[in-house]
């Protein structure tokens, strides 16, 4: 679309191609923001996928009801509710199993409340410790010394058929609240 | 064959451009006397370089799957050719660009060349401190071993003080609601592609700025910065006394680049990367998890404040201290620039050096954590004339866990206070009290000890003389 531009002034052309020009803009701009978010769309989606996967949980059984004594707190792992196939190793999570009374149990998550490191059970003074910054708790679970802002967290947990199963959930994140 | 060669060039140039692409640097006039303190950022820049070509190479070895990352890692480490070296070097090279950025940062706060009209280069260079950091952060995670996967749930626990979406975040970090087979690729797309790609825009932004607004002038008592006419005098300063760019300048800058180059080689070569510990695995949990060495401070924070208020401090801390950063240039735009007539300015930057430094400090001893290693008490200690009551002290001392805070001599733990002449400071009934009730940083005992377990513990403590050597006779 050639136009006869040389027999114009330049002030003609330019209030002739000021509208021309202006939706021009737009149009480039709007075709620009469109594949924009076009593009940005299966980003975003691949991003939120392992996280919007359906939420699972499972129970998981994590040994035999007679291999706890009484009063004594035990370590066990169970796997993930919905590992990937390539997850190996990392699919298995820790948790620790005290029985207190004959059929009363209770399911500690080994992550501090503090910053969710793995604390570890020190079986003669009776309590968990955390190697990060010295977070300690009783073995009921409750804070005994150091930063975390409140007790374990645990895991559901029942006895089936003399087998002790827990109920998988999400890692505990303490909030600002707790 | 000269003749043809210089033909060559000549068309070469001629249609690409060369020396016109190149010219900018040439002509690109900058103030004199722009010295030594002038290469901290090429050097970070530098830095970034050697982190991208380095990082190139290890994505060549790594396997960034959770399963077999950790084997990948050994391999490089032990059996591919310059593997550890080259590991060695991304390693250093990160700990280097950290440095040399905090460098940077506290020579253009000192000398407050973010003043006028160069406040979009240090909003800018904020932007790039933080992705830095997360660049630092991401890629200690990618050395999957059992301290790299709890450094992960750390930076979840973190993210979880956050109001509201804390939750969300710390999920979508770790790519699900727990640690699993998808949380180290999400670590390696944003260390690898999501975080360089924004970096990359950055620093060219952050580049292109020093060359639009011309590098600061070396700063002048009295000196002062007045918006209004200060392009002006630049513009005039520059035509009557700039210096071009390249060569005047740039040799600084290759010069400093090199020896950092050469300290950064020496360091990959001869210290190389952190140790792999043991293999990722969230069901071993004789881990103990440490950050590299810049966030070492951060690390002692989290176990030095006051636990009321530490969710508060670990939201607000960066939140205000980021508003802060990005605050500095609309809070003093103009006026001076010499350090020497804004001791406020010294004195803030020495204050965060030396809390830092401090902090560091502590955090490298870390008292606060148990010594779980400790080496047990009856291999080096004895009480003369012991009763067998005492004895029985020195054992529990051991086995109830007061070893891993409490030195006795040489050995246990510095959490609480070293009990080798606690005789001297508290009676017996203090001793009791505080042992069965414990103290904010000490559990209460009472439920877990016996009546002669405590007995026996006591008289051990009360003991005069805990110095006396194992005997050998046994």
């Amino acid at each position: 679309m050639a136009c006869n531009c040389e027999n114009e002034n330049l002030e003609e052309r330019l209030s002739k191609t000021a509208g021309r020009r202006s939706f021009l803009t737009k149009i480039s701009v709007g075709i620009g923001s469109l594949v924009g978010a076009i593009l940005a769309f299966p980003l975003i989606t691949a991003m939120l996928d392992p996280v919007t996967r359906k939420k699972t949980s499972a129970w998981r059984k994590v040994g035999l009801l007679d291999d706890f004594e009484v009063g004594k707190t035990k370590m066990v792992s169970f796997e993930n509710p919905s590992p990937y196939q390539w997850s190996g190793k990392i699919a298995y999570s820790a948790a620790y199993i005290r029985r207190e009374e004959n059929d009363k149990l209770t399911a500690f998550s080994v992550n501090c409340a503090h910053l969710g490191c793995p604390v570890r059970w020190e079986e003669e003074a009776e309590l968990f410790m955390c190697p990060c910054h010295g977070g300690v708790y009783y073995k009921d679970g409750t804070r005994a010394a150091g930063p975390p802002p409140r007790g374990l967290y645990t895991y559901p947990v029942r006895i089936k058929n003399n087998n002790i199963e827990l109920e998988t959930e999400a890692l505990p994140i303490t909030n600002m609240s707790s | 064959m000269k003749k043809v060669l210089h033909k060559l060039g000549k068309w070469a140039d001629d249609r690409g451009g060369f020396s016109e692409l190149m010219k900018p640097l040439k002509t690109h006039l900058v103030p004199p006397g722009s010295a030594w303190n002038y290469v901290w950022g090429s050097a970070t820049l530098f830095c970034l370089i050697i982190q991208v070509v380095t990082g190139i190479a290890l994505s060549f070895l790594y396997q960034p799957s959770a399963d077999v990352a950790y084997t990948s890692l050994q391999y490089i480490e032990n059996q591919a050719f310059l593997g550890s070296f080259i590991r060695g070097l991304h390693n250093w090279g990160a700990s280097g660009m950290v440095f040399l950025m905090g460098m940077h940062m506290i020579r253009v706060y000192i000398f407050a060349a973010y003043k006028y009209p160069r406040e979009m280069s240090w909003i800018t260079g904020v932007f790039l401190m933080a992705i830095t950091i997360v660049m630092a952060f991401t890629g200690q995670l990618l050395r999957w071993d059992n301290n790299g996967v709890w450094s992960a749930v750390v930076a979840a626990e973190q993210m979880g003080r956050i109001p509201i979406i804390g939750d969300s975040i710390a999920y979508f970090l770790l790519g699900g609601s727990t640690i699993g087979g998808e949380t180290l690729n999400r670590f390696f797309a944003m260390h690898v592609f999501l975080f360089p790609a924004i970096l990359f825009m950055l620093v060219g932004y952050h580049l292109f700025l020093v060359f639009r607004n011309g590098i600061s002038e070396p700063p002048k008592i009295g000196r002062l910065v007045d918006p209004k006419t200060y392009r002006t005098w630049y513009e005039n300063m520059l035509q009557k006394k700039g210096v071009p760019f390249f060569p005047d300048a740039i040799w600084r800058d290759a010069v400093f680049s090199a020896l950092v180059l050469i300290i950064l080689v020496a360091l990959a070569w001869f210290v190389g990367a952190p140790a792999l510990t043991s293999p990722p695995d969230l069901t071993n949990v004789n881990a103990d998890p440490k950050p590299d060495w810049y966030f070492t401070w951060i690390f002692a924070l989290f176990a030095l404040m006051p636990r009321q208020i530490e969710s508060y401090v670990i939201f607000f801390g960066p939140l205000i201290g980021g508003t802060l950063l990005f605050a500095i240039p609309f809070l003093s735009n103009k006026g001076e620039r010499s350090p020497l007539r804004r001791p406020w300015a010294i004195a803030g930057v020495s204050f965060i050096i030396l809390s830092i430094c401090s902090l560091w400090y502590i955090g490298i001893r870390a008292p606060w954590s148990p010594h779980f290693d400790a080496e047990p008490l009856s291999e080096y200690t004895s009480v003369p004339q012991a009763t067998e009551e005492q004895e029985k002290g020195i054992e529990y001392f051991n086995t109830v866990g007061c070893l891993y805070c409490h030195k006795i001599n040489s050995h246990g733990g510095i959490r609480g206070p070293e009990l080798t002449q606690v005789q001297n400071r508290l009676t017996r009934e203090q001793i009791i009290i505080r042992i069965v009730n414990g103290a904010e940083n000490m559990p209460a005992y009472g439920g877990a000890l016996s009546k002669e377990e405590l007995s026996a513990l006591v008289s051990f403590l009360m003991a005069e003389d805990k110095s006396g050597a194992k005997p050998l006779s046994e």
